[in-house]
């Protein structure tokens, strides 16, 4: 699949914003109004700009609330209504808060619950494509939950949990990948059954059916890059897990530190995600011979 | 709507013989000439005389080749398309309710005014069968050319897709395959029509009819069945005027 | 989940404001197209139903009609070129000054030496009025592309069956059992063969394909005889040895419908009685008596007063073990198993599944019969066969095989479209000679009866300067195109003042070694002259060819102007119907802000009319035509014939009649075609039917407006005539160097000899053959300009063979260095095992010039796209005496493209991008927009 920036920078960010509301939700801890503000604005910004870059990946944004329409039977159409009810209940509680110093916690278990569904929401939209088999699997909510959960945990400050969490992520992620690799291969689709040609023999593509591009080619069959595979996954296993968990499990974290150390794992993130998207093989390839 | 109809009044599709497709791309091209001033916006090009060519079609001509275990290598070309299924993900994928599959006919359709250009459903299809425009910024797909089946303003004959009304082989069969007494369904009978990656549990509408069995023909020599021939000229010019006098 | 619910939809849309019917055009299969009209644009165009040849369908092109109409690359205005040739740089003029410059150059070579015009149309769909414009002018050196393209079928086919493939002729598609296709990728008659392929489909009769490679029809085929180019001859005689021996051939058919009987003399001459009739043996009587005795029973066999009946010398000759699957298997690279299978199986299908219609009829003896015996075998061909130095043989092996199974013209077989089958005497001889100020003596083109037909001069130099109807190439009865640059460039046989083209890339793809030919066309003389002093050419589009002209006369689209499909020139009819059409403007031709563009034909009435042609002006002369839609009219070409066959006279007159001014209104009425359905009892065996030589002659058909029965000719005399002469007799004789190869290729009976370029050349060296074929998607080069169609076809990679693939180490993505005798080019492999393992090849005319088709830089036709045609030479190399031979048919002149032989090398990474550059040319028309979005006006 195309790892299109606009859709990896939208799930990295948004991950971690209704992570962090699910922290500031459930534990918000004692930061006065000031770190109230200061975090409420961080974890809805990170969540916004995510969902803002998720609508340059739309031909027709200005239809967007369109898409709030079919939340009885689309992931995506409950993501969206997720998201917006998430922010509307988190910047409630966090106005409550801000303005009282004093949470109120029915209102912060009601959005952590509403960001929990939110990124499982935004992990269905991929783990219900039986067309992507890399995906087509319960490790996929589960590590978008476990990564917004740990990015979430480190923004707010919570290095226990976020420990336990990189942990969770990281034995998710190589699970994720380890299954992943052969997916595709037990998914049981094949050029033989894409063209029910199978049974002729040992099938190729002579000719495409254009010379150039198309929408297809570009946005599902994305081949390029996909050497360095290797290499990306140790530097988003580093980046996303490894680093801040060693700081995690060695140090308190101050907010800055939680700050750069949240920036590393994104880091991570995007480049998992990156992945997430690139070794994806959507199997509409089979029909251009190239996957 | 997002959601599938129970089940639908009748269930149009094609059926595309692949023993009979020659690859020549009328379909694909008489497809994109019909539907760029049809139904919806038009079906565009970027790039149209430049570097990267590259506009929507809803129908597209692959060409394989196959390697039996025996014999020659075979080449067969294979048109695809929306197979308008009767699970179709396309369809409960859709965030705005653009996508749906028609309850009279099982034609499933993407209305444009109300489509987000997310691009969702391309990726719930297995079969390549939804393009975004690149200009119009909207999801494209087969319609069946459903202003043309029973589109009062042509003559009865016309009401069929451009495309099989285009096609010079005679390869693709339009009709009901939900009705036994159907050209289609007596094909699809017939020939052993065949859904394309069931596995995808997409239930295609659509079927292809495989190719028959080629080169696969028996030795069998002539036998010389003048015997005299075998011993040259002469023995031929006997039989002839045997063969000559019985007239 | 919610309820289901749907938005309404209107399913019953206005389709269009109007249609019109008129005549597709991207290629000469001429199919009936609806043209739907909407607020004066064409919105949509689809096949006419009624129309004889594509009943309702349409191909890829004639669907892409709309960007062929509106491409950015059609020429606006006349243009006179400022820049060197070459280079693109033109001004737009008026008419009326292109029309006179045309004139000045052109009066001048008439009064004086009309043979330096040099006129050639490419693949001109109004023959018969180029030609008669040409004769008139008086050059004898005009001709269409047929020399270039396929006239070793087309000759094979008049010589020997009275008729051709092409789409001359058609398999009984309803009634055939096994079809056998050779040669063929697309073709001319291409809906009516995917039409026919599809019947047979449904049917399941069996198809069986003989091609290097399996793609399109091929591909389809039940079985695929992946033969080695060139060898085809030998096959095919293989078969005709299996069924000999057999004893499968129809002798009651070929005693009554061919030359088998007819007796030859010592000559190897026909015996023949006063009135010149063919004489046979009767084994009854043994008295030997005109062929068309009624009643007679004529020997097949033996020797007498020294004369021997044709069949005879023939079944000596192919029962010979030469002949023998086995013999011919490795170089065929077709198992002998195969060979005997196939023959088996041609031979079940014509003798044990024969058909009968229940139809009587008369034959040309008188004798009548109760029902139509059919041998339900077919056959067609194109130019994999024809495209060969040995092509005009293979093509009479053909005949003669569909002959000997006696399936030609009966149900189940091949049959002919009217005016065809009509023999070689209702063909015309060729003429050539020129007389300043005054017209040709005749038509140009014809069929040679004998050396004393040829087109020489007094001192035997060639008369025609492309040097058709020499001893280099005696029947060459369509012209030899691909020899006129070269010729007029080294002013051999004479150099030439104009050089008119009209509708050919002679700058590129319809030539031998492009590279060269553009050479050619640039080079100067001593004083900076160009050697070809002026080029006039018409195109419609900025093609590769326009940028070396000097003065341009833009043509219209398809859609903008009068054409005329004329039964005088290439018809449209099918085997049961004779049919014309006709194509009008369904637009009118606007080109804002600019002089304009005029139909060719109208142009070229005007011009003749400025020159004060005969037949094109009155006694005042005033021009007699207003433009072509009035020539096709009011023109007459015999008493009662014009261009256009129907609705003549008072409207009824089929045929003939006098001309009728509302004619064209009557075939647009019609949906712009005529057709004349051919009588039940006249349908088959049209050569030696009463009932259908009847109707021809009626129809006009014939020149003589007599019935014009006559006999298949196994053995040809007019080939056997130029034998004779090679061997010495005669007054007319050929230069000795030729001598020797004119005894071989001139045989009266079909031989197999190896292709020129494959012995001129070192089979070491150059290992593989190469050929190409036409995409169905892709008109030669105009399908570049296409929106649509080049995103199908914007590259062309080499296709390369598995084991050739694996042993020179390719990769997907990679290149190669591809090599001839003649040239080297560089371009992108891809594999396929489909495919004979000693052939490469690619799609053709796809790459282009850059800056060529108002294309943008790096379009990928020039950056990926290339063309075969740099590695062929029109010349093979030299020979040990430094002789070097056209790389031609020696019979017809045919060009040999698919003898070409290459090596083939992987390229390594860097070095050139592609070879060779053939630089680049400014576009007269500018570029095209950036994005397209067809009919959104309408949505
Ligand atoms: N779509 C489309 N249609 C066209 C044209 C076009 O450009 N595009 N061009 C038109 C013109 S001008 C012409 S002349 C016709 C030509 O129509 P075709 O005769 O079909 O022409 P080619 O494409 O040259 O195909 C020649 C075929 O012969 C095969 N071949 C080559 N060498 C041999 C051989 O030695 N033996 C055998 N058995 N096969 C061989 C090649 O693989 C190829 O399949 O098509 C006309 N129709
Ligand atoms: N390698 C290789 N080369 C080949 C062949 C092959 O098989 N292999 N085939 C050969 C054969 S058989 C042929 S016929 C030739 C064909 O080669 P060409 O005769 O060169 O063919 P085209 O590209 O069809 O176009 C000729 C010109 O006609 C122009 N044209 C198109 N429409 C119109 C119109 O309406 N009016 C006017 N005035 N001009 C118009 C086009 O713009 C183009 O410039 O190629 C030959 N060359
Ligand atoms: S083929 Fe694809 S687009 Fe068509 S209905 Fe099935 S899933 Fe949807
Ligand atoms: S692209 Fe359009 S039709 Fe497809 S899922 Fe998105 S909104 Fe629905
Ligand atoms: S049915 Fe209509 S829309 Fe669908 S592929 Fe055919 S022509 Fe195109
Ligand atoms: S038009 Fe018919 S024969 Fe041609 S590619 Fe399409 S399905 Fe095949
Ligand atoms: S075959 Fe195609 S391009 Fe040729 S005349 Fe017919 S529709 Fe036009
Ligand atoms: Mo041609």
């Amino acid at each position: 699949m195309h790892p299109a920036p606009s859709i990896i920078v939208f799930t990295t960010l948004s991950g971690l914003g209704f992570g962090l509301m699910v922290w500031l939700g459930l534990l918000p801890g004692d930061r006065g109004s000031a770190g109230a503000f200061f975090v409420a604005c961080l974890a809805l910004g990170l969540a916004s700009v995510g969902l803002l870059a998720s609508l340059l990946h739309l031909g027709h944004p200005e239809r967007a609330w369109k898409a709030l329409s079919q939340w009885q039977s689309s992931w995506l159409s409950r993501e969206g209504v997720a998201a917006v009810a998430t922010l509307g209940a988190f910047s409630i509680y966090a106005a409550g808060w801000v303005l009282t110093g004093q949470p109120v916690a029915w209102l912060g278990l009601l959005s952590a619950g509403l960001a929990v569904v939110t990124i499982a929401s935004t992990a269905m939209i991929y783990a219900q494509l039986k067309t992507v088999p890399r995906w087509h699997s319960p490790l996929t909510p589960l590590l978008f939950l476990l990564y917004a959960l740990a990015g979430g945990a480190l923004l707010a400050g919570l290095s226990g949990a976020a420990a336990w969490l990189l942990l969770a992520a990281g034995a998710a992620q190589l699970a994720a990948w380890h299954v992943g690799d052969t997916a595709f291969a037990r998914s049981g689709s094949t050029l033989g059954t894409a063209t029910g040609l199978g049974t002729l023999g040992a099938l190729r593509q002579l000719e495409p059916p254009h010379t150039g591009s198309n929408y297809l080619l570009r946005e599902m069959v994305f081949v390029i890059g996909r050497k360095h595979g290797r290499r990306l996954r140790i530097a988003a296993l580093v980046l996303a897990i490894a680093l801040p968990l060693v700081v995690a499990l060695i140090s308190d974290l101050p907010p800055p530190v939680a700050i750069v150390l949240a920036m590393l794992h994104g880091s991570g993130v995007l480049v998992s995600r990156w992945l997430f998207f690139a070794e994806a093989e959507h199997v509409v390839g089979l029909y251009y011979d190239k996957r | 709507m997002t959601s599938l109809p129970k089940s639908t009044d009748t269930t149009l599709g094609l059926v595309i013989d692949l023993d009979t497709c020659v690859g020549c791309h009328a379909c694909v091209v008489s497809c994109k000439e019909w539907n760029t001033s049809a139904y919806g916006a038009p079906l565009a090009d970027l790039d149209p005389y430049g570097a990267s060519p590259e506009g929507s079609f809803l129908n597209r001509v692959h060409t394989y080749e196959a390697q039996p275990e025996a014999g020659p290598a075979q080449t067969v070309h294979f048109p695809r398309s929306c197979l308008h299924c009767a699970d179709a993900p396309c369809v409960t994928v859709c965030p705005t309710g653009a996508s749906y599959k028609r309850v009279e006919d099982g034609i499933v359709l993407v209305n444009e005014s109300d489509c987000i250009g997310c691009g969702l459903c391309a990726w719930a299809c297995p079969y390549g069968a939804r393009e975004m425009d690149p200009v119009e910024k909207v999801m494209k797909k087969c319609t069946l050319c459903v202003d043309r089946i029973s589109n009062t303003h042509l003559d009865e004959a016309d009401r069929q897709p451009a495309c099989v009304r285009a096609c010079p082989a005679g390869a693709r069969h339009f009709g009901d395959l939900s009705d036994p007494e159907s050209t289609v369904f007596q094909l699809v009978e017939a020939r052993g029509g065949m859904a394309l990656m069931p596995e995808q549990g997409t239930k295609p509408v659509n079927r292809y009819l495989p190719p028959r069995a080629k080169d696969a023909a028996d030795p069998r020599p002539l036998d010389p069945l003048i015997p005299e021939a075998t011993d040259g000229a002469g023995g031929f010019f006997g039989w002839l005027d045997r063969t000559l006098d019985r007239f | 989940m919610t309820k289901h619910s749907q938005p309404a939809l209107d399913t019953s849309p206005p389709v269009s404001d109007e249609v019109r019917k008129t005549t597709s055009y991207m290629c000469a299969c001429r199919c009936g197209i609806d043209v739907h009209l909407k607020d004066g644009q064409v919105k949509y165009i689809e096949g006419n139903r009624d129309h004889p040849v594509n009943r309702g369908v349409l191909c890829a092109k004639g669907s892409a009609g709309i960007m062929q109409h509106l491409s950015p690359a059609r020429l606006r205005a006349p243009m006179k070129r400022t820049g060197p040739r070459g280079s693109g740089a033109f001004e737009e003029i008026s008419w009326e000054d292109a029309l006179e410059l045309a004139k000045s150059w052109l009066a001048p070579v008439r009064e004086t030496a009309p043979e330096k015009l040099a006129f050639f149309t490419g693949r001109d769909q109004s023959q018969s009025l180029t030609s008669w414009w040409a004769q008139q002018f008086g050059t004898p050196n005009y001709a269409a592309h047929g020399g270039f393209c396929s006239v070793n079928m087309a000759a094979a086919g008049i010589y020997t069956l009275g008729g051709a493939f092409w789409e001359f002729g058609a398999p009984d598609w309803d009634r055939t059992e096994l079809f056998m296709i050779f040669g063929v990728a697309e073709d001319h008659d291409s809906n009516p063969i995917k039409i026919g392929l599809g019947k047979l489909k449904a049917r399941g009769a069996k198809v069986i394909a003989v091609n290097p490679v399996r793609t399109g029809y091929n591909a389809v085929a039940d079985e695929w005889v992946g033969i080695t180019p060139g060898t085809d001859g030998l096959f095919i005689l293989a078969l005709i040895h299996v069924l000999l021996k057999a004893g499968k051939i129809d002798l009651d058919y070929l005693c009554r419908y061919t030359n088998a009987p007819v007796l030859l003399d010592a000559d190897g001459l026909f015996a023949r009685d006063a009135e010149g009739k063919e004489l046979v043996r009767d084994r009854a009587t043994g008295a030997v008596v005109a062929f068309d005795t009624p009643g007679v029973r004529p020997a097949l066999s033996g020797t007498v007063d020294g004369l021997t009946p044709v069949f005879e010398t023939l079944a000596t000759r192919y029962l010979d073990p030469s002949y023998a699957p086995e013999a011919v298997a490795e170089r065929c690279g077709i198992a002998a198993d195969t060979i005997r299978r196939i023959a088996a199986e041609l031979a079940e299908a014509a003798f044990e599944k024969e058909i009968e219609i229940a139809q009587p009829w008369t034959d040309f003896r008188g004798e009548r019969h109760e029902t139509m015996k059919g041998r339900p075998v077919s056959f067609h061909a194109m130019r994999g066969i024809s495209a060969h130095s040995n092509g005009f043989q293979t093509c009479r092996a053909l005949h003669l095989l569909q002959l000997l199974l006696g399936s030609v013209e009966v149900p189940g077989g091949f049959r002919f479209k009217p005016p065809y089958p009509r023999p070689v005497r209702a063909h015309p001889k060729p003429h050539f000679k020129t007389t300043p100020g005054k017209p040709l003596d005749g038509p140009h083109l014809g069929y040679p009866r004998g050396p004393e037909d040829l087109g020489l001069r007094p001192d035997g130099n060639a008369a025609r300067i492309d040097k058709a109807f020499t001893w280099e190439a005696p029947l060459s009865a369509h012209g030899m195109m691909h020899m006129v640059i070269s010729n007029a460039h080294a002013g051999d046989p004479y150099p030439i003042d104009v050089l008119f083209l009209y509708m050919a890339n002679m700058a590129w793809n319809s030539s031998m070694s492009t590279g060269r030919v553009m050479d050619m066309l640039t080079d100067t003389d001593e004083n900076g002259a160009y050697k070809i002093p002026k080029i006039i050419y018409s195109d419609a589009y900025s093609s590769e060819m326009v940028a070396y002209a000097d003065l341009i006369l833009p043509d219209t689209t398809y859609l903008e102007r009068h054409d005329c499909i004329s039964l005088l020139d290439r018809p449209i009819s099918e085997p049961e119907m004779a049919a014309d059409a006709i194509r009008w403007p369904v637009v009118a031709p606007e080109r804002p802000g600019h002089a304009g563009v005029r139909g060719f034909q109208s142009v070229l009435l005007d011009l003749g009319a400025r020159l004060g042609l005969p037949g094109m002006v009155d006694e005042a002369g005033a021009p007699l035509y207003a433009d072509y839609a009035d020539y096709m009219t009011h023109h007459i070409r015999r008493p009662g014939i014009g261009p256009l066959a129907g609705f003549r006279g008072a409207g009824a007159g089929a045929g003939r009649g006098a001309p009728n001014p509302e004619q064209i209104d009557r075939y647009r009425e019609n949906g712009s075609f005529w057709t004349a359905e051919i009588p039940d009892a006249a349908r088959y065996y049209k050569q030696a039917n009463q009932a259908y030589q009847a109707w021809a002659a009626e129809m006009g058909f014939y020149p003589s407006d007599k019935p014009e029965p006559y006999l298949f000719q196994l053995w040809s005399e007019p080939m056997r005539l130029f034998q004779r002469a090679a061997e010495g007799h005669g007054d007319r004789q050929p230069p000795d160097h030729l001598r020797a190869r004119l005894q071989q290729a001139m045989d009266p009976l079909p031989i197999w000899y190896a292709p020129f370029e494959e012995v001129a050349v070192a089979d070491g060296d150059w290992p593989l053959h190469a050929v190409t074929q036409r995409p169905a998607a892709m008109y030669h080069a105009w399908g570049s300009q296409n929106a649509w169609l080049r995103q199908i076809h914007g590259e062309n990679p080499l296709f390369v063979p598995g084991a050739v693939w694996e042993r020179e180490g390719f990769q997907d993505g990679d290149w190669a260095w591809l090599s001839s005798a003649h040239g080297k080019i560089k371009v992108p492999v891809a594999r396929m095992d489909a495919l004979n393992p000693n052939t490469v090849w690619t799609w053709n005319a796809i790459g282009k010039r850059a800056g060529a088709w108002a294309l943008a830089p790096g379009a990928p036709e020039t950056e990926r796209g290339f063309l075969l045609n740099h590695l062929i030479h029109e010349l093979l190399p030299p020979k040990a005496d430094g002789q070097r031979w056209a790389n031609s048919d020696p019979v017809t002149g045919q060009a040999a493209w698919y003898d070409l032989r290459v090596h083939i090398a992987r390229a390594p990474e860097g070095g050139p991008k592609r070879e060779p550059d053939t630089g680049q040319q400014q576009s007269p028309v500018g570029q095209g927009p950036a994005t397209l979005a067809y009919g959104k006006a309408w949505t």
